[in-house]
């Protein structure tokens, strides 16, 4: 196998993936659109006219940044979760495991569709802020950098997660005993500023705070925490989930007996 | 050059079940190779193993002189599997559970989709492209099965138990398709606890027991041997083996000891080691 075939090898495992999560679209692109619009209309329209502006910013056009990111973060992991455990669930992770197709293509390949799927309901929540409020990037670039970082960071959790997943329960842990817990107190809806020193210390041991801030960044030029130091941040994040993902395949972990 | 190369090959699961046991034999290219073996002895451990599923213990094992654990792209690019249990995609279209297939072993999509509708055509369930591979009936997801494994045009196509609850008919038409694949160059390994499809399609035959092969060499050979019984012959000189073959006559051998004045006090069978296994077999 050559370059070509590793790049045919990819772009099937990737439309394999576009497929799947658009052909169960009612249960991973809808459902961030409810969810994120109940926020929008509860917390930004019903409770947020009650609060004043954080730095300079209306509550609803703050919790925009927060509330894409949280579906982006969802969309990538469950994807790539999902998709793996199935495939494991099946026995379809056959075809690619008797396939040439080396490790690092499949890892790349299912992150892809994770980070995939992590974008397009990130776009889509965004398209339905704008019903809410007036849309503003000032930094396109640094919101598309953001994304893609995060999106991949979260779908190679996805991966590795699904590799250990034996179980449906085991698919379902993590984002409920963890990511959801740390995406909520990440900053989403608030400003660590508003916290006493001491959580805001305690808000600084969540990654999640990084993303939310820098992509908040991105979009109204406001920040509680330098943007250098989180791109550095997430980019040693993505080599060590990659490193970790690619010793458990070499090792076949979950996947070879 | 040899198909499958095996030396050595050993197998312990994780729960401690040794399931190969210093296993070593060969496959030439272009044989249709039979892998005979009741339940439990360790036919989808050692597919397993050729086709990059299931570690080694120790052992080596290569497929047309690649090493399966050195040189694995080569070596997989030479097998095509058709695995015992239903392993594709459930919720994917027939068309597309071939074609991703293909492309996991470098076939763009274009020369994939016209090597798909040939195969299914062939093996007949080309109407069937479109839907989703979950609908199929059980006898159309085996040759689905069928069709995946070739569209990369192994050198060497891996079968394992492919007619285990297949019925008659569609059994036989799948015999006539594995005969002419191997006569037009294909080698095949298949494994059965079917003795008639065994001998319907190998050239050549190992029977595998708890991890060991037993026995091996070609059909007709080892066919033959099953038809011979081996008596033991008592008389004062002591005892005396011989073989009669299947519809021979042991009253006429009587005769002859008869004619000769020697008095046979005893005769018994002797117990056939192959006709035993034949017998475990089943
Ligand atoms: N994943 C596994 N974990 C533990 N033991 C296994 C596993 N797969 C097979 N075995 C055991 O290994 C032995 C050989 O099984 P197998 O290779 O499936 O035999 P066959 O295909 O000839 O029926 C059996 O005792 C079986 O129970
Ligand atoms: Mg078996």
């Amino acid at each position: 196998m050559k370059l070509p075939h590793y790049l045919i090898s990819l772009q099937s495992i990737v439309r394999t993936e576009i497929i799947r999560f658009t052909r169960i679209w009612s249960q991973t692109l809808l459902p961030p659109v409810i969810t994120q619009s109940l926020y929008f209309i509860i917390f930004g329209g019903f409770i947020g006219s009650q609060i004043s502006d954080i730095k300079g910013v209306s509550y609803m056009a703050f919790l925009v940044p927060g509330l894409i990111m949280m579906g982006v973060i969802n969309g990538a992991f469950q994807n790539v979760v999902s998709s793996v455990f199935g495939a494991k669930f099946m026995h379809s992770i056959e075809e690619l495991l008797v396939s040439p197709t080396p490790n690092w293509v499949i890892l790349f390949g299912y992150t892809l569709g994770g980070v995939l799927r992590g974008l397009l309901v990130g776009i889509i929540i965004f398209g339905v802020s704008a019903v809410f409020v007036h849309p503003q990037i000032n930094h396109p670039w640094i919101v598309l950098l953001f994304a893609l970082l995060t999106s991949t960071i979260f779908a190679l959790g996805g991966f590795l997660n699904g590799i250990f997943a034996k179980k449906f329960d085991d698919v379902a842990i993590f984002p409920i005993f963890v990511l959801t817990p740390l995406t909520y107190f990440g900053g989403v809806f608030y400003s660590i500023d508003l916290l006493p020193s001491f959580w805001q210390t305690i808000s600084k041991l969540n990654p999640i705070l990084y993303i939310v801030d820098g992509f908040r960044y991105g979009f109204y030029s406001i920040a509680d925490v330098p943007i250098f130091s989180s791109v550095i941040a997430l980019l040693i994040f993505i080599v060590i989930l990659s490193v970790i993902n690619l010793t458990l395949l070499k090792k076949g972990v979950g996947m070879k007996q | 050059m040899n198909a499958i190369e095996i030396h050595n090959l050993n197998k312990t699961y994780t729960t401690g079940t040794k399931a190969l046991d210093d296993m070593t034999f060969t496959v030439n290219a272009g044989d249709f190779f039979g892998l005979l073996g009741a339940n439990g002895a360790g036919k989808t451990t050692l597919i397993g193993i050729l086709t990059g599923l299931v570690r080694t213990t120790s052992g080596t094992a290569s497929i047309f002189d690649h090493d399966i654990i050195t040189d694995p792209v080569h070596a997989k690019m030479s097998i095509g599997v058709v695995p015992q249990e239903f392993n594709f995609n459930i919720f994917e279209k027939v068309i597309d559970v071939l074609v991703t297939q293909a492309g996991y072993f470098g076939v763009p999509r274009k020369k994939a989709l016209a090597k798909a509708e040939r195969l299914l055509r062939d093996l007949d369930i080309w109407e069937k492209h479109n839907v989703p591979s979950r609908t199929l009936s059980g006898g159309m997801k085996r040759r689905l099965m069928i069709a995946r494994a070739l569209m990369h045009e192994p050198a060497l196509l891996i079968l394992d138990e492919p007619t285990a609850g297949v019925d008659i008919e569609m059994r036989r038409s799948m015999w006539k398709y594995l005969r002419e694949l191997n006569n037009t160059g294909t080698t095949i390994l298949l494994t059965t606890h079917n003795l008639e499809e065994a001998e319907q399609l190998c050239k050549n035959l190992a029977i595998i027991k708890q991890g060991r092969i037993i026995q091996q060499g070609s059909v007709s050979s080892l066919l033959s041997a099953l038809e011979k019984r081996v008596y033991i012959i008592s008389t004062a000189k002591g005892d005396e083996e011989i073989t009669i073959s299947k519809g021979g006559d042991l009253y006429a051998l009587l005769q002859t000891y008869h004619a000769r004045n020697i008095v046979v006090s005893d005769i018994r069978p002797k117990e056939n080691r192959l006709e035993q296994l034949y017998m475990s077999l089943q």
